[in-house]
């Protein structure tokens, strides 16, 4: 059988990439959210923010923990697996991702390790500061990784020596082109997503008349959120387009399935588009809808795929149907938070258990929409590692196929079972509902005369 | 070549040396915890050893990344070259850490604690082997071809690299159980006492084989240690190796609280900086030098900037933690 490297590479990153945002999505979130929460407590001293951070604070363990060691392994895989990639773009990637872990990396763990056993042996005042500090660490994490991410897809402020890019302008690469809505984008995704999560749990202890108090705080505070970010995430979402369009017009013209350039473009509600044909089978769709989404003009135009020759378009069903997905889901938030809001508002948001029984459900929209949101992103920038400067096929390390395949499965196998394990575990630690209890006592005891005075 | 261009790399080699230093010494002492779980008497005891290093492996671990990311920004052409010579052993490690890391959490929650004590020796274990591994190799030099790998996907596994992997456990293993002594009392710290003893002299039995190895080996390694006036301003490593591990015998014996750590971490350093002095000025042997893997001068000061000025805030709440959570942990404390 012959092996593919390049594929293969690819699908071990896609892989072991995908499964790692999950987590950071969900932690930057719940960070956000513990911290406001922990701000409650240290505020007006009451004792449900505290044991609604301390249940929060055990399901952020675990998604944490499962994000830093999937975390480890991508500062790897660059070299990896993609060790031209990395003598070609480290030069200017390299520093990003060294200040994430130099700014960011550090200052969550260490504070997430005082935050989960501090427990009653230090002061109110550093547990609110450990819970700000984690939840700004994961947000200047996220940061770096885009403004890395961004420069490989909209780079800048870089010259090009002997096949290698070399920083001119640190401001011009930090600060490129794409960074700014990609980072505006993936914050507000992770902010919803873990909303969404908060208020699934609170519909599902309402439902089941467990922890009410608790529950109806989760309720409002989820809605309240959502009901901001979700209409401004479609925002967010339009202007990123814009400048996508403006840098990446062939992203945007397999995004819209847009084969002719020359003409205003379609919605497709659905469609197949054909790279043999180059044209959409069983198409659904909506007149000069694309047009005016992406040029906001009735008869606007913009590039199609014909402009580009075949072997410079990205796969387009990842980036089409990865795109329809994500819009679905924005689409359903946006319903979901909105009528959630308006119940509220008419005092009706508790009893309406239609309602709570769907978003109980509806916890992983948010996990889905990212990844789908990052294929199209990832997908839509093939052929090129770097957009315009490095093809994908030209960036791979020398390693034979075979590694390649029994790493890749191997990441598969074990990731599956942590994964399941992780699912199941903090399923479990719902199911086990809030504790009475204030902060869990799971501090490590320490002996006599060793104990720490706050005061 | 201009000033920057010849400082800045070895600034940049120091700083990586110091961070791969600081993670073995580090995520050594908690790797060690893992390989010493199987000698565990119950599950309490278990609970016990992982509650000593719960608060603190999180942070300890990112010093890994700091390595891996540090090479990547300072030595690109070096990251390029080390990552496909040891796919392999570096994923293989990597997997291994991902199992003992999520450990900590679900050991907790789990309702049947023995899997979760396999995965987290197991995972340890393999992770401290194949960091030896590497190592091994390293040591040993990697084919390079028009500045790529250019070897097989088993260049590493050598006799070598197994002698190396196996001291890496009992290294690690060493420090886990010194560590012990240092937090823990009564009946496991005694038994870590003992685990102790055997250890450094397993410890002493690799560093020996090591010391012997290599030199006869590799010539370029013969004539940095055997050559004068050479000889002489190295001798105090070796020296020092014997006389601080007899210390520690001693230290051991007597059930000294921190010295018996902090003699193991002094034995750590010293062969360490064996093989920093065995392989310099090359950072991937027999032929990438420092100079030749830098990255471009300004991407090391850029980083280097941001580098000194946050190194010394890390360093100090790391402080701060371990501060934070000085002192023994009883007896029945667990993790959740």
């Amino acid at each position: 059988m012959d092996l593919d490297p390049v594929l293969l590479a690819r699908l071990q990153f896609a892989f072991t990439i995908s499964f790692h945002i999950i987590f950071p999505t969900f932690t930057i979130g719940i960070a956000a959210y513990l911290a406001t929460l922990e701000v409650l407590w240290g505020w007006t001293g009451s004792e449900r923010y505290k044991r609604l951070a301390a249940f929060w604070t055990k399901i952020f363990a675990v998604s944490f923990g499962m994000g830093v060691v999937s975390g480890i392994v991508l500062s790897y895989q660059f070299g990896t697996n993609w060790s031209r990639f990395s003598v070609v773009a480290g030069n200017v990637v390299g520093p990003l991702i060294g200040y994430e872990v130099l700014t960011a990396f550090f200052l969550e763990a260490s504070f997430l390790g005082i935050l989960l056993f501090g427990g009653e042996r230090i002061p109110r005042w550093l547990h609110v500061f450990s819970a700000l500090a984690v939840a700004f660490g994961t947000t200047l994490s996220a940061f770096w990784i885009l403004s890395a991410n961004s420069w490989m897809q909209t780079p800048a402020g870089y010259t090009m020596e002997g096949g290698i890019a070399y920083p001119a302008d640190w401001f011009a690469i930090v600060f490129n082109p794409s960074f700014p809505y990609r980072l505006a984008h993936m914050l507000n995704a992770s902010f919803l997503t873990g909303a969404f999560v908060v208020l699934a749990v609170g519909a599902r202890y309402l439902l089941a008349g467990r922890h009410i108090e608790e529950a109806r705080i989760m309720l409002r505070m989820a809605v309240c959120l959502t009901a901001v970010l979700a209409p401004l995430q479609l925002l967010i979402g339009d202007q990123h387009g814009l400048n996508t369009l403006a840098h990446q017009p062939t992203k945007i013209a397999a995004m819209e399935a847009h084969w002719d350039g020359s003409k205003p473009g379609a919605f497709e509600i659905f469609a197949w588009p054909d790279e043999k044909t180059e044209s959409n089978l069983f198409s659904i769709s909506i007149p000069h809808a694309s047009s005016l989404i992406i040029t906001h003009e009735w008869n606007g135009l913009f590039p199609g795929l014909k402009d580009v020759p075949p072997q410079d378009r990205p796969p387009l069903p990842n980036v089409f149907f990865g795109f329809r997905i994500m819009l679905a889901i924005g689409l359903y938030m946006i319903a979901a938070a909105l009528f959630g809001a308006w119940l509220l508002w008419r005092g009706k948001l508790f009893e309406t258990r239609w309602y709570l029984q769907i978003v109980a459900q509806t916890w992983w929209v948010g996990f889905v929409a990212v990844i789908a949101g990052w294929v199209v992103s990832e997908s839509g920038r093939q052929p090129w590692i770097v957009q315009g400067l490095l093809r994908t096929v030209d960036a791979v390390s020398p390693v034979p196929g075979a590694s390649v395949l029994t790493t890749l499965i191997l990441f598969v196998v074990v990731y599956l079972t942590v994964f399941s394990f992780g699912v199941y575990f903090i399923n479990r630690l719902i199911a086990g509902g809030i504790k009475e209890t204030a902060l869990p006592e799971r501090a490590p005891q320490l002996a006599p005369g060793h104990s720490i005075s706050p005061t | 070549m201009d000033i920057l261009s010849t400082q800045l790399p070895l600034i940049w080699a120091g700083l990586i040396g110091v961070a791969v230093a600081l993670y073995v010494i580090l995520d050594g002492f908690d790797l060690g915890i893992g390989i010493l779980f199987p000698f565990a008497k119950s599950d309490a005891e278990r609970d016990r050893m992982l509650a000593t290093i719960a608060p603190f492996w999180d942070g300890n671990e990112t010093w890994l990344v700091l390595g891996g990311g540090g090479l990547l920004v300072a030595f690109p052409r070096a990251y390029s070259i080390i990552m496909p010579a040891f796919y392999l052993p570096i994923i293989l490690m990597l997997l291994s850490l991902v199992f003992r890391g999520v450990t900590f959490e679900f050991r907790g929650i789990a309702r049947r604690k023995v899997f979760w004590n396999v995965v987290f020796a197991a995972g340890s274990t393999v992770a401290a082997l194949c960091q030896g591994l590497v190592l091994g190799g390293m040591v040993q030099g990697v084919k390079i071809q028009n500045g790529a790998f250019a070897g097989g996907p088993f260049d590493w596994l050598t006799p070598f690299g197994v002698l190396c992997g196996c001291g890496v456990v009992a290294g690690y293993a060493l420090l886990g159980a010194t560590w012990l002594m240092l937090k823990t009392d009564g009946e496991l710290a005694r038994r870590s006492a003992a685990h102790a003893k055997e250890l450094l002299v397993a410890v002493l039995l690799f560093m020996a084989a090591v010391s012997i190895y290599t030199p006869l080996a590799l010539p370029r390694i013969a004539h940095r240690w055997f050559t004068l006036p050479n000889l002489f301003y190295l001798a105090p490593i070796p020296v020092l190796t014997v006389l601080i591990a007899l210390a520690q015998w001693r230290w051991i014996g007597a059930r000294r609280e921190a010295a018996p750590f902090l003699a193991s971490i002094a034995l750590f350093v010293l062969g360490y900086l064996g093989l920093v002095i065995s392989s310099y000025p090359y950072i991937v042997p027999p032929q990438l030098t420092i100079w030749d893997a830098a990255a471009a001068p300004s991407s090391q000061l850029f980083m280097l900037t941001g580098t000194l000025l946050l190194l010394p805030i890390i360093l100090g709440y790391t402080a701060f933690t371990y501060w934070l959570f000085h002192g023994k942990v009883a007896e029945g404390a667990s993790y959740h």
